[in-house]
């Protein structure tokens, strides 16, 4: 499904992957819309067309308490959190359920490049605890492919482009090196003389700096880029090779 | 008690915000001397408190600033990424899951457990917000104190020395950390969250009622 998203080539083909995420995670909806400092939108998603057109039609940008909530923030929002409590937002919520939009909510606002600002939502019909659990559970990872997402529609639309991301740095390079030469998290920490908490910072930034949706995709690009080069680019890669003083090989892998 | 705004709010809270920045003027242009920029007002403003970055602060009884800090996430402009790739490398990670946080300021003869406090409201963001790292930067006589509150940073990278010196750290969430940090702060876990609640939830709410399918 995400390798779906690494394949896209157009942006109308994310609508397909969005409604695979939708399938993936059981849930009624999933939507993305973004707006930019020159008012262009663009969206996809899973809402009912007419829902979308009503939206459109009626300018309910202007009263949408998630637009209004996530506006100005970096957070992500369950809508319960929100301000539902004026007469407009009610009338709007009650219409919005009407054409089949969730009762339950969790949107991701992205800040882009040039005052550019998406929603990535999750809507569902269900109770507070079932909804709970389910934020929970997957909250991390929707965070992380609502970015992805919003990086690939930068990425695929006319005239935009993602931020340009910062540089991979030397623990990233190396951490990226010793994954493609097919040791494990552990066997990597042990060899950088850090915790996996923190190898999993280097991981994490360098998949979102190389634009990859997850760490083999991170790996594959890196390679691809000729970012690392397996065999030798790590600072201290064990092997050896002439003028190179050996290191001691890696022991006790640990699961 | 602990608040969580964003600097597009402080306009509502005048005394607090007021109060901060002449703390941060306190502590950053005349403690310890750093080069920062101070105006006519006496407050201590950099080109980040300019983003809409989220300020965790410790709102005293009288409306006056106990400490704070501040939180920028790392897939935008940020300190460490604009003032120290070239020192500190490895400290320029950029990832949603992560935020950076600078600014750690303490009001003058501020209590123990307010640094305490403070943490315990970062380690709120993490857990509320999914994230698994913070990335901050902060000056030697820190690192004693983020010790004795039992938050010490991974340092990533540093420059300067002795008291000159800056580093860059990076802190991952554990919730095991939660019940000891909130205990050096002195603030029960329901404490905590109804502060959080007030800061992040809608003053008031009327979900509609809807049939649940079974």
């Amino acid at each position: 499904m995400l390798s779906q998203l690494e394949t896209a080539t157009a942006l109308e083909h994310l609508q397909a992957v969005i409604v695979a995420l939708r399938d993936f995670y059981a849930v009624d909806h999933i939507v993305y819309h973004w707006v930019s400092a020159d008012g262009e939108q663009y969206g996809c998603g899973t809402y009912a067309p007419a829902w979308v057109q009503h939206y459109v039609d009626r300018e309910y940008l202007r009263i949408d308490p998630v637009v209004i909530g996530c506006f100005q923030r970096f957070h992500p929002v369950d809508w319960k959190r929100l301000d539902w409590s004026s007469k407009a937002a009610r009338a709007f919520q009650r219409e919005a359920v009407s054409f089949g939009v969730g009762n339950q909510g969790y949107s991701i606002p992205i800040r882009g490049p040039a005052g550019q600002f998406a929603l990535f939502t999750v809507s569902h019909n269900c109770a507070d605890a079932e909804w709970a659990a389910f934020a929970e559970a997957n909250q991390r990872d929707l965070i992380l492919i609502a970015h992805y997402f919003n990086h690939k529609a930068l990425t695929l639309a006319a005239n935009r482009q993602p931020e340009p991301a910062k540089p991979l740095s030397p623990r990233e390079i190396d951490a990226l090196t010793y994954l493609a030469m097919g040791y494990g998290r552990g066997q990597v920490a042990d060899m950088l003389d850090i915790s996996e908490h923190t190898l999993r910072a280097y991981i994490e930034s360098a998949r979102f700096k190389l634009g990859a949706a997850n760490t083999t995709h991170a790996v594959a690009r890196a390679l691809t880029e000729g970012l690392i080069v397996v065999g030798g680019a790590a600072r201290a890669a064990p092997g050896d090779w002439p003028g190179r003083v050996p290191i001691a090989p890696v022991t006790a892998a640990r699961g | 008690m602990l608040r969580y705004l964003y600097a597009a709010d402080l306009c509502r809270h005048p005394r607090l915000a007021d109060t901060m920045f002449r703390d941060r003027a306190q502590q950053f242009a005349v403690r310890q001397g750093w080069d920062v920029t101070v105006d006519a007002k006496g407050w201590e403003q950099d080109a980040y408190d300019l983003m809409n970055p989220l300020y965790v602060i410790w709102d005293r009884p009288d409306g006056t600033h106990g400490g704070s800090m501040r939180f920028l996430p790392t897939t935008g402009p940020t300190m460490i990424a604009d003032h120290f790739a070239d020192l500190a490398p490895d400290a320029v990670l950029q990832s949603p899951a992560i935020w950076e946080s600078t600014r750690f300021c303490l009001a003058p003869g501020a209590e123990g457990r307010i640094a305490a406090a403070l943490m315990a409201g970062g380690g709120e963001l993490m857990r509320q917000f999914g994230l698994t790292h913070f990335v901050g930067v902060f000056d030697a006589r820190m690192v004693r104190i983020y010790r004795l509150i039992g938050a010490a940073p991974v340092v990533l990278g540093s420059m300067g020395e002795g008291r000159d010196r800056i580093s860059a750290g990076l802190w991952a969430y554990d919730p095991d950390d939660r019940a000891a940090v909130l205990a050096r702060a002195g603030i029960t876990p329901a404490q905590s969250e109804a502060w959080f609640a007030q800061s992040f939830d809608a003053p008031a709410m009327h979900p509609v009622m809807v049939p649940v399918p079974a």
